[in-house]
């Protein structure tokens, strides 16, 4: 927190806000994961919460994903409404076990008589200059279940408003932190503010003549992107952040392709069986915003290979280069 | 905990399972009683044995309901039932009952209904939910993952200050599944009132029990995580329910853990897919028969004059005349226009628009059209997957 501003925030205090005002409001809230107690979690987004709410309601558990979310699943039957930290979303597929057996369908193999109000934290995607496994991007394989919340917030204000809304969300809640922005810049966070809509994606920049849509990190870099290519050729950029992966809002990108007629998706994730594929699939069903392309569609994602190890991250993902390429090029079309 | 529990833990030599503890039991294969007193008042005794009877009966009937294609595919309990009614009925109605597959015997006893469990072998979701204040939980599939949910109902327990505690059904098989392990540990961490109940069936659908694991003793698992474990005769209902009794009760208090091995066997089928004339012999089958957990219970009372072969006939009636309503009932519901379309009511709680839009597509779709399996006529459970369909379906023709 800055001293001269204490509401101008980062990402990482963002999310430590909207916790400790969640566990103030609702006793029912516990934090628990691995070294998220007297650590405050690797990054810190759980800092000073044990000392606030105690041993009992933020908890260092043992070391094991699976554990983690089984348990969070039989908390949630038993009343409680647990927030789980997994530690590394490339450490998530242990517990994905539990997430699409049982989280995901619970309230189906119920009939709505067990609901499962858990939210699932995972620092996710690239761009940290960490060993293996540390930076993943794998929201797909979350999209993809049915009965799953998935939400990735682009910076502190959507973070904080975003975190409020899972927790307090019936449904279990899949939700990514984009950790290269973690700490990369600060934004107005207010103290006690309202949670930000599930289900609802956000125009950050109004615009004319292309659509982007993307979310996570990648919101930014686009806008850096984009401020480039309207520099050089007063291209008129429509930026649209997803926010909500699942459910995720088409109207919004509907009616700004509808209007531009040209449509770039940017995401950190492998291109084949990205998200970019299911935006096209829609724009390609709806026969209004079909018949009003003037370009083809165009997807700036990471290849297909492994996350390689950090010297070539910077080659893997999609950096200002080739987004602001691809906006060139489909804006030539 | 054993040491804890009425009359001796060490009666008799352990019946096969080998390892360095002996399995508690207060009945002989006979029905003899091993201890001085009985452990049990005799109408209690006659409740499970009862309750032992319903299990094992209907489980019988739903396997022929299956082979006549009126109910799909489900896990029969033949063998289990002591296992089963005799830790159930060490729980109180306010412990959670957290289930794997094959636990009948455990559900009927917590007031599951005959027309409930039908429904889910016919493929019905309406089967799988019990009333909203019950501590049942469904049926679970994926085995172990359900012993990281009881974790998590004893910390809620904890929490919330209640004295109350959980009880996991898993079998042999489930032991090697790292999450078994890790809600072990959990547990024993955070000091959670969980019974790890392992019915040691000896068998996991074709993998033996000597295959699954060395033949050290897998209560003894426990004891390297810092909680006991102990071995039960586990066709011994009157034992099974001591051994229960004190682990709950533990669980209850805020002692912690106890994992309990109850030593049975399956004598069906693994589920009604499974064959296992393919892995295992009739003599072992053979061997078993004689342990079996009714007849060593109905024996015991016999002995004791609190059952009789009048009784018996009446009881089994009585059963029979349940079951025909009961099949009737969910035969009757599933006739009655079962709706194709609930299956998007209950992914998320408020739904999202796109599903609606896709319910709405699938109205139209299905209009005029009977797709709920089973309404109308009988259905060969398995389909084309089924083994043994290959050799029978016959040669596609060139057209």
């Amino acid at each position: 927190v800055s001293a001269a501003n204490p509401n101008s925030l980062t990402m990482v205090d963002a999310l430590n806000r909207a916790l400790a005002e969640e566990m103030e409001r609702d006793e029912r809230v516990m934090c628990l994961g691995e070294d998220v107690g007297v650590d405050g979690g690797v990054f810190r987004v759980t800092r000073d919460l044990q000392k606030k709410f105690g041993k009992d309601r933020v908890v260092d558990t043992p070391l094991a994903e699976h554990c983690i979310v089984g348990a969070s699943v039989g908390l949630a039957i038993g009343g409680m409404r647990p927030v789980c930290e997994m530690q590394f979303s490339g450490f998530m597929n242990f517990a994905y076990g539990q997430i699409q057996p049982h989280m995901s369908r619970f309230l189906g193999r119920t009939r709505g008589g067990r609901r499962m109000p858990v939210v699932v934290r995972a620092p996710s995607g690239g761009g940290i200059r960490a060993l293996e496994h540390h930076c993943e991007s794998e929201e797909m394989s979350y999209v993809s279940v049915p009965g799953l919340v998935v939400l990735m917030p682009s910076g502190p204000r959507t973070a904080y408003g975003l975190l409020k809304a899972a927790i307090r969300s019936e449904e279990p809640v899949i939700f990514f932190e984009p950790k290269s922005i973690y700490r990369a810049f600060r934004e107005e966070v207010p103290v006690d503010g309202d949670p930000f809509p599930i289900g609802k994606a956000e125009i950050v920049r109004e615009g004319t003549d292309l659509t982007v849509v993307t979310w996570g990190a990648m919101v930014r870099r686009s806008k850096e992107a984009a401020d480039r290519v309207t520099k050089e050729t007063g291209a008129s950029i429509e930026i649209v952040d997803l926010l909500t992966l699942k459910p995720m809002d088409p109207e919004v990108v509907m009616t700004s392709v509808a209007k531009t007629g040209r449509c770039v998706v940017v995401h950190e994730a492998p291109r084949t069986g990205g998200f970019a594929g299911e935006i096209f699939a829609r724009i390609c069903e709806r026969d209004d915003v079909f018949m009003s392309l003037r370009a083809p569609l165009a997807r700036v994602a990471s290849y297909d290979v492994p996350y390689p190890l950090f010297a070539r991250e910077n080659a893997y993902l999609p950096d200002i280069e080739r987004i602001a390429g691809q906006f060139q090029k489909t804006l030539a079309t | 905990v054993a040491k804890k529990t009425a009359g001796p833990s060490n009666a008799e030599a352990p019946p096969k399972a080998g390892g360095d503890t002996t399995p508690m039991r207060f009945l002989d294969e006979d029905g003899k009683l091993l201890v001085s007193s009985p452990p049990l008042p005799d109408a209690r005794v006659v409740e499970l044995y009862r309750h032992m009877v319903r299990a094992r009966r209907f489980d019988a009937r739903l396997l022929k309901l299956q082979r006549q294609g009126r109910i799909g595919t489900f896990a029969p309990c033949f063998g289990q039932e002591a296992a089963q009614i005799g830790s159930i009925s060490a729980c109180e109605k306010t412990d959670w009952f957290v289930p794997s597959f094959r636990e009948l015997g455990c559900a009927l006893y917590r007031g599951a209904s005959m027309r409930g469990v039908l429904l889910y072998a016919m493929g019905l979701e309406e089967g799988s939910v019990g009333p909203p204040e019950s501590r049942d939980l469904p049926i679970s599939i994926p085995v172990g993952g359900q012993s990281s949910h009881a974790v998590g109902l004893a910390w809620a327990m904890k929490m919330k200050k209640e004295k109350a505690g959980a009880i996991v059904y898993f079998g042999d098989g489930a032991t090697s599944e790292g999450v078994v392990h890790e809600s072990m540990n959990f547990a024993a961490v955070l000091k959670l009132g969980v019974v790890f109940f392992c019915q040691n069936n000896q068998w996991a659908i074709s993998t033996p029990r000597r295959q699954q694991a060395t033949d050290k003793p897998l209560a003894g698992r426990a004891e390297a995580l810092g909680f006991s474990g102990v071995q039960v005769d586990g066709n011994d209902v009157l034992a099974v329910n001591a051994v229960v009794g004190v682990a709950m009760e533990r669980a209850r208090e805020g002692k912690g853990p106890t994992f309990v091995e109850a030593i049975t066997y399956r004598r069906g089928v693994h589920t009604t897919a499974d064959d296992p004339r393919v892995y295992r012999s009739e003599d072992e089958e053979k061997s078993w028969e004689k342990k079996d957990p009714l007849d060593r219970c109905r024996k015991y009372l016999e002995k004791r004059g609190a059952w009789d072969a009048k009784k018996e006939a009446a009881l089994e009636a009585a059963i029979d005349e349940e079951m025909t309503k009961e099949i009737q009932a969910a035969e009757d519901y599933r006739a009655s226009g079962v709706n194709p379309l609930e299956m998007f009511d209950y992914v998320y709680v408020q739904m999202p628009p796109y599903l609606l839009a896709q319910r709405q597509e699938a109205e139209e779709a299905f209009r005029g059209r009977a797709i709920v399996l089973g309404a109308s006529a009988p259905y060969k459970p398995g389909g084309a997957a089924a083994v043994g369909q290959l050799e029978e379906a016959p040669e596609e023709k060139a057209s």
